[in-house]
């Protein structure tokens, strides 16, 4: 029996909800994904405007950092789709993310313990 | 491959496309590959014993622009993608093309950056700086420089009428691809470009 | 990507298809070097491990001979270096992961009813790399004057710790030829790892639900998780390491500000998800032997997959046990000393649900059961001295010794290497159609059980008494000589207890009994098929109603809770009809051969060759890949007839 076949005879939707062909209709237009490249633009001016500023630097970083994360989410939300994906996809991308971040910040941190 | 593409997915147990999920764990699979490397930049930064140091080389405006291009080229590499989800192949191969220009760009803007930098006395072996900024930046190049060559592919097989609106996947691939190199250079433009001690 | 349809037929796809045609043939030497079928993959797998573990083994018995007596003068201090560095890392890389992926090929598939992996070509790709990386490295030793006893082979350790694997304290070209070695195995591992998490996920049999499956599946998918993690960390490592020495970058030059500590967090935020990706398949195999002998579902089949996955994710937060002694200071090690003690807590829950389930069991002692049995009780030895190395002043006294050599024996031997041979002894009727001699089978088990405990129970003493690892002689008024003698008696009982199964193996294909389709009354879905099961696996794909699906069609309870067999129950699929639907007899079309993987295999070699000797040779090597990737894009994934 293929998957489909049993699929029918249990009366399950032959596409689970989450699967990506799911809502193709929920993709963002060609409009959209303009807008946010313009946004994108501005973030990164910026972010280079603000290393121009003689800021504080623990203030300077905060803010560099949040602007990456912001121009990051913007990416990988639309451009990457994985607003509109299934959760598996953010889940695998996040645990890489989320695991390479976490070890090596224990890394980087344990050695300057050591080091200095 | 391409002919089943459009419903090959239906016949897997979760609904996701195998390539898709394939393309996916490969990339989580590079963020532990890229963390790696900037986390050796990041121990390493203020360590080297001889110049030169960063703040001597590194123009924050030339690299804007190149952070910009590569920027723009995400913009473009999903217009490509949602021309061809709505079947206009025209306008897919434009933006293909305009997406491999822009990587081109930035990959001859940091060409340019490691001779300029070479000239003014940083090899990989000057110092700590010299070894974990090439290493970095030339690994990222390197991605760049092989998505460029997955485009140009693309084009040329599309210019043949090779891809329609039912391989809009692989497209999409692509994209995934692409746009993960760009946001990696996002990490690093603040990280080790912007963010100086 | 996309193939394409090429509308013209020019003389050089004409020539491909008709090499690909060639290859159908499944007689010819072609059919396995173009072969893309998971069950051949995993033979090759399972024959390049075994050849491995040979010269892995010879290695050692080097290594003990030397050590047999103090003051010994069989091997210079330089050869010694250099075999032990190649016993580990052949046994690592070459045997127990390659032995393990034999079985991830093999089974996986079966198991979960699919008729091959998701990506056919990918996986000859990994075995192919697998393969062009273990004779790479292995090539080392001819780069010195073998004849004089000079081996060119790395001597570094198979850890490979900065700055002893630099040029200034490795010269010559050994390390080179490592540190290239591994990157190939990591490449094929990769792919590996990509290949059964999308397999696992995407191409279970309607009905096969995730908590369905057999738990080596299970161990399968969280060993390629821990692979598709681990495997980029080690690559860097790896890279940093390779421009260190190859193009005199700093990363682990102390003279210019380098750390060489970084070298260990790296290979060791690699090395400690690596040694669950060493035992997770072992766990697996004893997971499916253990109930199929003692007539039992498995006893806590959720324990025993969360369980393992807690150990997946736990193995990322224990690698600086490996480093307590480099001074990283009390708040490092106390945090990573509590995090060690705490992954023993779910390895120990797998340990008494394997005990569970032979718990009331009708247990049948043949073979496979014997070698499950003895992992269990060994793997346990290893894992509680392994909690003494969790102790950080513990592990001061202990770092370093012969203590440390024991502990990891008990568990990559004792635990993967025994599973994996009662594996072999499990699955050996399902694709040979034999059973393996069963007197030959516990002789087998018998001598190495007591061979490996001869050999490294010693060296518990030996290290307390403070013998450290990898001096290649001693003096004799250490106290050490009877415990050493031990050792290497012990570990030539293990040789004869190879060379027992080696004989086994090959007079058990050519005069076996015929096995059956099912020989041990078994659960997983595998057993329903023909042994050995057709190219396509299953005729028609299953549909799984409960976890052991297989062993409900054979059995189920009457009104009082007894189990009876089902009447005219466990039907296997019946052997491979001629004559319909088309040349092959089944009208099912599996994926072509493809000589595409082995090309682009092939290139790794020859860009490392060229990055050692002579730079000219490195286009050559991408070039080759690249006509391999363009080629396996291009070209359809079923030939059309």
């Amino acid at each position: 029996m293929t998957l489909a076949e049993y699929r029918k005879k249990r009366g399950e939707p032959l596409i689970r909800e989450d699967a990506d062909d799911a809502h193709d209709e929920k993709h963002p237009s060609a409009l959209e994904y303009v807008q946010i490249g313009v946004i994108l633009a501005i973030v990164t001016a910026v972010e280079v405007a603000l290393y121009y500023l003689d800021l504080d630097f623990t203030l300077l970083v905060t803010l560099l950092c949040m602007l990456s994360v912001v121009k990051f989410g913007l990416v990988v939300l639309w451009f990457m789709h994985l607003k509109f994906d299934t959760s598996l996809f953010a889940i695998l991308f996040g645990s890489g993310m989320v695991l390479s971040f976490a070890v090596f910040i224990v890394i980087v941190a344990v050695e300057h313990g050591s080091l200095t | 491959m391409a002919h089943a593409a459009a419903t090959d997915h239906l016949e897997t147990s979760t609904g996701i496309d195998n390539k898709k999920l394939l393309m996916w764990l490969f990339l989580a699979s590079d963020c532990l590959f890229f963390g790696a490397f900037i986390a050796a930049y990041l121990l390493y930064r203020g360590r080297s014993v001889v110049g030169p140091y960063p703040e001597d080389l590194f123009d924050i405006p030339f690299t804007s622009v190149s952070a910009f291009v590569l920027l723009m080229s995400s913009v473009t590499m999903v217009l490509a993608l949602a021309a061809i989800q709505r079947g206009n192949v025209r306008n897919m191969r434009i933006w293909l093309l305009t997406t491999a220009v822009l990587g081109t760009l930035f990959v001859a803007g940091q060409v340019y950056e490691f001779t300029e930098f070479h000239h003014e006395g940083l090899s990989l072996s000057t110092n700590l700086f010299g070894t974990t900024f090439y290493v970095l930046t030339g690994f990222h190049g390197a991605h760049v420089t092989v998505g460029v060559f997955i485009l140009m592919s693309m084009f040329i097989v599309s210019m043949r009428g090779g891809i329609q609106q039912k391989d809009s996947l692989t497209v999409e691939l692509a994209g995934l691809y692409w746009h993960f190199v760009d946001i990696v250079w996002i990490v690093i433009f603040t990280l080790i470009y912007l963010i100086q001690p | 990507m996309a193939s394409i349809a090429v509308p013209k037929r020019s003389p050089l796809s004409e020539a491909l298809k008709g090499a690909r045609r060639a290859a159908e043939n499944s007689s010819s030497i072609w059919s396995w070097i173009a072969t893309v079928d998971h069950k051949r993959i995993g033979i090759l797998y399972g024959i390049s491990a075994v050849v491995f573990f040979i010269v892995g083994g010879v290695e050692a018995l080097l290594l003990r001979l030397q050590l047999a007596q103090p003051d010994a003068n069989f091997l210079d201090p330089d050869a010694y270096n250099r075999l032990f560095t190649m016993h580990g890392t052949t046994m690592v890389f070459l045997v127990v992961m390659p032995l393990s992926s034999a079985f991830f090929n093999l089974m996986v598939p079966l198991m979960i009813g699919a008729r091959d992996v998701a990506f056919p070509r990918l996986n000859a790709f990994s075995y192919w790399t697998f393969l062009a990386g273990a004779i790479f490295l292995n090539a080392s030793f001819f780069t010195g004057d073998i004849l004089n006893g000079d081996l060119g082979a790395p001597g570094g350790g198979w850890f490979g710790y900065a700055p002893l694997s630099l040029r200034e304290f490795a010269p010559g070209h050994g390390m080179d030829f490592w540190m290239l070695g591994l990157q190939m195995f990591g490449i094929a591992s990769l792919a590996g790892g990509f290949n059964f998490i999308v397999t696992i996920l995407n191409m279970r049999a309607p009905g096969m639900t995730l908590f369905r499956m057999p738990v080596f599946v299970w161990m399968t998918l969280v060993t390629s998780f821990l692979i598709i993690f681990a495997m980029p960390v080690i690559a860097v490592a790896l890279f940093e390491l390779t421009f260190d020495r190859l193009f005199d970058a700093n990363y682990f030059n102390a003279e210019a500000g380098g750390n060489p500590l970084l070298w260990q967090h790296m290979f060791w935020l690699f090395g400690h998800p690596e040694v669950y990706i060493l035992i997770l398949p072992a766990f697996g195999i004893l997971s499916e032997i253990l109930p199929t002998f003692s007539r039992k579902p498995l006893f806590g089949y959720a324990f025993v997959v969360f369980s393992g996955v807690a150990i997946g994710f736990m193995s990322w937060g224990v690698w600086v046990h490996h480093m307590y002694t480099t001074g990283l200071g009390t708040v490092a090690n106390s945090a990573f000393g509590i995090s060690t003690i705490l992954i023993a807590v779910p390895t120990g829950v797998k340990v008494f649900n394997w005990m569970g389930t032979l718990w009331g069991g009708s247990i049948r002692f043949r073979a496979p059961l014997m070698f499950a049995v003895g992992t269990v009780a060994m793997f346990t030895i290893g894992g509680l001295s392994g909690v003494t190395h969790s102790m950080v002043p513990s592990d001061y006294q202990q770092n370093s010794s012969y203590y440390v050599v024991a502990h990891f024996h008990y568990v990559l031997f004792g635990g993967a290497i025994m599973a994996l041979f009662g594996g072999i002894y499990y699955w050996f009727p399902k694709f040979t159609g034999k059973l393996m001699n069963e007197p030959l089978g516990h002789l087998n088990f018998w001598l190495m059980l007591i061979g490996f405990n001869l050999t490294f129970f010693p060296m518990h003493i030996s290290g307390l008494l403070g013998m450290p690892r990898r001096v290649y002689t001693y003096n004799s008024d250490m106290g050490w000589d009877f415990w050493n003698l031990m050792s290497t008696v012990g570990a030539f009982l293990i040789a004869l207890s190879v060379l027992v199964f080696l004989y086994n193996f090959f007079l058990s294909l050519r005069r076996g009994k015929e096995s059956g389709p099912d020989p041990w009354d078994a659960r997983t879905l595998e057993w329903s098929l023909p042994s050995p099961p057709p190219e396509y696996n299953f005729k028609e794909i299953p549909t799984v109603d409960s976890r052991d699906h297989f062993w409900n069609t054979k059995y189920r309870e009457d009104e009082t809770g007894r189990v009876v067999p089902v009447l005219a129950g466990g039907v296997v699929e019946p052997e491979e009809e001629h004559g319909d639907d088309d040349e092959h007899g089944h009208g099912i079309h599996m994926p072509s051969p493809s000589y595409m993987p082995l090309i682009a295999s092939i290139g790794f070699p020859i860009v490392a060759t060229g990055l050692i000797y002579d730079y000219a040779l490195v286009p050559v090597g991408f070039a080759l890949i690249l006509i391999g990737l363009f080629g396996w894009v291009m070209e359809p994934a079923t030939e059309e007839d």
